[in-house]
């Protein structure tokens, strides 16, 4: 786990991408881990199904914070409809280290917001699907 | 002769509780410094439970039989010997799951009949949810007011209104020590003010009893809730004190076997206290191994727990000193005196759920997040803390673990 604080992960921690609100977002959520307290807002503009651009907020663990930090990079230009679709893999491929299953949930919180405002509604875990 | 050093009796008994003598799967002695979420078990507690199951396993107050007589003697010795750990009667002692089904049951059975619109329910900022939703349910369901004894920022409990936030109030629910900073509330001047103004006292000590020399008859609180796992005990099984006469004059929260006098098809009369609160097969097994844990805590002696966890804590405390240089933030009142063996910090820009992973790897077990108090963390604007809690197992190497754990931290974070 100690191996799991790489650089780019703290750099990501200390300097979130993509981090603050939209003026006028077209999809929006925002979700809390419950058993942490962890939060996590997620805001997208869409043009014509495609990610414009998207703003991310929220408190939490390196883990959480960085793992939204590095999607918010990924999904600038995807479709709305795949971002919908995206798994954990998709997480655990960006962040690139082994999460413990004590932690999983911390990296699956951006994700779930992120489809939660992709689909309407309060999305599953996406480490339960 | 020469004189030999008296041993610490705290550092010799590590070896009664099996798991603390066990290595973590990377190969580190277990640090455990979470009582406050739940205390390890010594063996003779671990044994009560599997002789209970292989030698005298049956139902109690209705067998005949040789081993049924032998579960109800166990079961009802455990319920003497907590009553006289606590200082009550042995009738005042009401079974219960923990201190979360105990301050339900009061908040049910005395709350509903005895709060109405317009009352008062009188909480701190401190506490734990269990002590503060029941009571916002019973407001909702009754139309009474909540009202809070605040806090300062070092989580000090403030007097200066109390007499107006009294005022009207039925009932005053206190954490006896607050499971998130440790401190330790001036009941001495809550309760006789509280009784003064015509409130009855609810003292939530699911971090009391463990830890402090408690008599209920002195402290005087109308109700004292706590669990066994807190305690040496299982998981599974609490105790609701009730002074008698409150106990006598509440209607039933539960209902069904084993609470009866006389049940006819239209009506019942129901047990006097506590059978009256015990509805259904009680947790016979972890009852049994509850009064086990009382009597290990007692011949220990309360007052030297006591002692040995405000050393403990003075000893954290000047060894975590000089990592405030390194920006670690220790909250709540750093002082050993004023809290119970709870020390919550936050490292420099670590969250604390990164330290607690990191600190793991170390084989420290510590816990992180809100504590089940998310109003405080709120009011006083953490998002989370790590927090460290002691109990008798632990020693000053406990400690030590705990602060090389942070220098690894440091380093881990490039601090």
């Amino acid at each position: 786990m100690d191996d799991f604080y790489r650089d780019y992960i703290l750099d990501h921690y200390r300097s979130p991408r993509n981090f603050g609100t939209l003026e006028h977002p077209d999809a929006s959520a925002e979700d809390l881990n419950p058993l942490c307290g962890d939060q996590i807002k997620m805001e997208l503009k869409v043009d014509d199904g495609v990610i414009t651009d998207v703003r991310f907020s929220g408190k939490g663990c390196a883990i959480s914070q960085a793992s939204a930090s590095m999607l918010t990079e990924s999904i600038k230009g995807m479709k709305l409809e795949d971002a919908a679709r995206l798994d954990k893999e998709a997480v655990l491929e960006n962040v690139g280290i082994g999460i413990s299953p004590t932690r999983m949930k911390c990296a699956m919180l951006g994700l779930r917001v992120l489809k939660s405002a992709a689909i309407g509604e309060i999305a599953g875990w996406p480490d339960e699907e | 002769m020469r004189a030999v050093a008296p041993v610490d009796r705290f550092t010799a008994i590590r070896s009664d509780f099996p798991i603390l003598t066990r290595p973590t799967s990377r190969g580190k002695r277990l640090v455990y410094l979470d009582s406050a979420a739940t205390s390890q078990k010594p063996q003779a507690v671990i044994d009560a439970l599997s002789t209970y199951y292989e030698e005298y396993n049956a139902n109690i107050h209705r067998g005949v039989y040789e081993i049924a007589q032998r579960a109800t003697d166990a079961f009802e010795e455990a319920r003497v010997k907590v009553a006289r750990f606590i200082g009550a009667q042995t009738a005042e002692v009401v079974w219960v799951r923990n201190t979360t089904e105990a301050i339900n049951l009061v908040a049910y059975s005395w709350g509903s009949h005895n709060v109405g619109k317009g009352d008062a329910i009188l909480l701190t900022e401190l506490e734990h949810h269990s002590n503060l939703v029941p009571w916002q349910l019973l407001a909702q369901r009754t139309g009474a007011e909540l009202r809070f004894i605040p806090v300062d920022d070092r989580g000090m409990h403030v007097l200066d209104d109390l007499d107006n936030l009294l005022d009207g109030c039925k009932i005053v629910a206190i954490a006896h020590v607050s499971n998130t900073l440790g401190t330790i509330a001036p009941l001495e001047t809550i309760i006789p003010r509280a009784h003064a103004a015509g409130s009855v006292v609810l003292v939530d000590g699911a971090q009391g009893a463990a830890h402090l020399p408690l008599d209920v008859k002195v402290l005087d609180a109308d109700f004292y809730a706590f669990s066994g796992h807190k305690m040496l005990g299982p998981t599974g099984i609490g105790v609701l004190y009730g002074k008698r006469e409150m106990l006598e004059a509440m209607p039933p929260f539960l209902s069904g076997g084993d609470m009866i006098r006389r049940v006819e098809y239209a009506k019942t009369t129901f047990a006097a206290p506590p059978r009256k609160f015990e509805a259904g097969t009680s947790n016979i097994a972890d009852a049994i191994g509850f009064g086990v844990a009382v009597d290990y805590l007692s011949q220990l002696g309360m007052p030297e727990v006591r002692a040995h966890e405000e050393r403990l804590t003075a000893y954290a405390l000047e060894r975590l000193a000089p990592f405030e240089q390194s920006g670690l933030n220790i909250y709540g009142p750093r002082d050993a005196e004023k809290s119970s063996g709870v020390i919550s910090f936050n490292f420099a820009d670590i969250h604390a759920h990164d330290l607690a992973s990191i600190l793991d790897t170390e084989g420290v077990c510590i816990r992180a997040g809100h504590h089940c108090t998310m109003p405080l963390m709120e009011k006083m604007g953490w998002s989370a803390t790590a927090r460290a809690s002691f109990y008798v197992y632990n020693t000053r190497e406990d400690v030590d673990a705990l602060c090389k754990g942070l220098e690894k931290a440091a380093v881990v974070f490039k601090l």
